[in-house]
């Protein structure tokens, strides 16, 4: 007999797995329709993305922005608030990091790097304020002002990296970063980055922050319950600004690791949904950061192995789009997931 | 200076802004339907892709634009029931379904056209709605040459949001569908079918949605390209808000975004960057909602699933 705890974390597992095994039986349900065999289709994803420790690595550099967005959208969802703007959140904190990046040269790696690091954390964290400032002070609904900020982050950075930054070639991007603010590329010819480091630093800080500080406390209250919070003497709309911040700044540096540790500078439009793969990653992984960097691995991996389908097969690699949008759906109607299994352990 | 003022009230631009603002007209009356019966609707982006897409395959496939319409109606009207489906009856939160509904429908719409078109990020050419002129009203001096001649799906926009205007204010369903959106027990204990009426709701949503994707890629372009509804449903989520959730308020924004939209090029070639009038609808939304353009409040029970007690 297990005990409560244990059941419940139990649960917390099984959900988000049979939410994944749902989307991948629904998925072949795709890779029959063009007509090949999703045994196939499925292993070849497998293997380009866990084969070899040069697949690992490529898995582990696309995971890595992911962990950041997953992280961001987990950390403002335990203060209560949902972080869609997490997109628009990565635009500002790769612009800002970029900038320090290119306009500072001369400078030593260990103040330029960590320089540009802490730029694309306040891009973000600025970013990322606006929608809980408005929350805090006059009480509108953080979705709606985060929806519209992506899209200003969007045309903001297009028109600083086509117009004022413009780095002189046709394409629309900045200039490079000078090689100081780079990140040191781990496992060549993989482009994977020091970034990864990054990112399970940011979770341990992120779980060290929610769990294990009186902050933290305070932002789970204002998450649980902001009428009791209040009650109990937690300043709400503080808090509020706070979560919402501290997520732009995680998203921020989602940002930052593709700017500094893949693209060396900043491209229009790089991110494609980074930002709202977070929701997904951070359903997934239940909002809770050890979960989060699981799912972001199972992203990447995805990511990187349907490149492969793509080539060896004639399944469009957007399969792996649908098979996320299709977990996001399960995963978040929970009850469904939940009346599926009980039917099973019934018959 | 008199060049610009020509240029604002150019009749060319002003044709253009109805144009740019019918596929946005369509998708916000879309967000109204389904923000007044409770249900936040942010997949409007997503609605409008599919219909896109299908409208543009059932007009490959037939040579029938007009069944391209219908299709891309019915298609609306799955992803809407789809929406409703995780929402209303397994109260997932509405927002992060909506967010689902966008990726599936990036990730649909382009595996089907590279499965069915190749690799390319564009369909082939296809047969298209094409435009009228209307006998008398194109007669009119200055008024006809914005409205005289148009895509009777332009028509379409603005009848829809008169007949809007007229279900949600002027009949029982109306009144039904805004008490579900407001106070949904209320309208329970007094007999109204709170999960029917937001279906339906939704499903009408997905429709118009879908309408206004069969705009962009059978009547104001003969193709679909990958990802070409470009924020649009956004833009009509926020000519929702802008407009206050009332057809009127909604035809009103749309036509005023749209006219940004259209004098965009235009403007260019005297400074002004196209990215700030991209910008536009969204910032003035953030104003509008933080009480600047007078207070947009939305219907008390969105975003909220109710639960039958």
């Amino acid at each position: 007999m297990l005990s409560r705890a244990k059941a419940i974390r139990w649960q917390e597992i099984v959900t988000p797995l049979a939410a994944v095994v749902l989307a991948l039986i629904i998925g072949s349900g795709f890779i029959l329709f063009v007509g090949e065999n999703p045994l196939t289709a499925y292993r070849i994803l497998f293997v380009e993305s866990f084969g070899s420790i040069r697949n690992l690595a490529t898995t582990l550099q696309r995971a890595t922005p992911l962990m950041f967005t997953g992280l961001a959208v987990a950390f403002a969802y335990r203060a209560g608030l949902f972080n869609i703007g997490a997109e628009g959140q990565v635009y500002m904190g790769a612009f800002a990091a970029a900038w320090v990046g290119f306009t500072f040269t001369g400078l030593p790696r260990f103040i330029h790097l960590p320089l540009a690091i802490l730029a694309g954390m306040a891009g973000g964290a600025i970013w990322g304020s606006i929608p809980g400032y408005l929350k805090a002070k006059l009480g509108i609904h953080e979705v709606i002002n985060a929806i519209m900020l992506n899209f200003i982050a969007l045309y903001l950075t297009d028109w600083l990296a086509t117009g004022p930054f413009h780095g002189g070639s046709w394409v629309p991007e900045t200039a490079r970063i000078s090689p100081s603010a780079a990140l040191t590329r781990l496992y060549p010819p993989t482009r994977l980055s020091g970034g990864i480091f990054l990112a399970l630093a940011a979770a341990v800080v992120a779980y060290f922050i929610l769990w294990k500080t009186r902050q933290g406390y305070e932002l789970r209250a204002v998450g649980l319950n902001p009428q009791a919070a209040e009650y109990g003497g937690i300043n709400v709309a503080k808090n509020t600004v706070i979560a919402m911040a501290v997520a732009g700044a995680i998203a921020g540096l989602a940002g930052t690791e593709q700017i500094l540790g893949l693209h060396n500078r900043f491209i229009v439009r790089f991110s494609a949904d980074l930002g709202f793969m977070g929701i997904a990653v951070a359903l997934l992984g239940k909002n809770h950061p050890v979960g989060v960097l699981f799912a972001a691995i199972l992203f990447g991996a995805l990511q990187t192995g349907s490149a492969a389908m793509d080539r060896l097969t004639s399944v469009p690699r957007e399969l792996i789009t649908i098979i996320q949008a299709l977990i996001i759906f399960f995963v978040a109607a929970e009850y469904l997931i939940r009346r599926i299994l009980r039917m099973r352990e019934e018959a | 200076m008199g060049e610009v003022l020509a240029l604002l009230f150019n009749t060319a631009v002003f044709a253009a802004a109805l144009r740019m603002a019918t596929p946005l007209i369509f998708a916000a009356l879309g967000g109204i339907f389904s923000e007044r019966s409770g249900v936040v609707n942010i997949a409007l982006e997503g609605m409008m892709l599919i219909g896109a897409f299908t409208a543009m395959f059932v007009s490959h496939q037939t040579g029938l634009p007009w069944l391209g319409v219908v299709g891309a109606v019915l298609a609306g009207i799955v992803i809407g029931l789809l929406h409703a489906f995780f929402c209303i009856h397994y109260r997932a939160n509405q927002v992060v379904v909506g967010t689902a509904i966008n990726i599936f429908a990036g990730g649909l719409t382009v595996f089907l056209l590279r499965y069915y078109f190749g690799a390319a990020g564009t369909s082939p050419s296809v047969p298209t709605i094409p435009d009228i002129t209307i006998p008398v009203l194109s007669q009119i001096p200055w008024i006809g040459r914005i409205i005289g001649r148009q895509n009777p799906l332009v028509y379409l926009a603005l009848l829809a949001v008169v007949v809007a205007h007229l279900v949600v204010y002027r009949t029982p369903w109306g009144l039904r569908l805004r008490a579900v959106g407001e106070h949904p027990r209320a309208a329970d204990t007094v007999g109204v079918h709170v999960f029917r009426m937001r279906y339906l709701a939704v499903a009408l949503s997905g429709a118009l949605a879908g309408l206004g994707g069969t705009y962009l890629s059978i009547a104001h372009l003969s193709r679909f390209s990958e990802g070409m509804t470009a924020g649009r449903g956004f833009i009509a989520l926020a000519a929702v808000i802008f407009g206050k959730w009332t057809p009127y308020g909604a035809l009103g924004a749309c036509l005023f975004f749209g006219y940004a939209d259209a004098l965009q090029m235009r403007l260019q070639d005297v400074g002004v960057p196209t990215q700030f009038m991209n910008m536009l609808p969204y910032v003035l939304t953030m104003v509008a909602l933080a009480g600047f353009i007078g207070k947009s409040v939305g219907p008390k029970a969105s975003g909220e699933p109710y639960i039958k007690g």
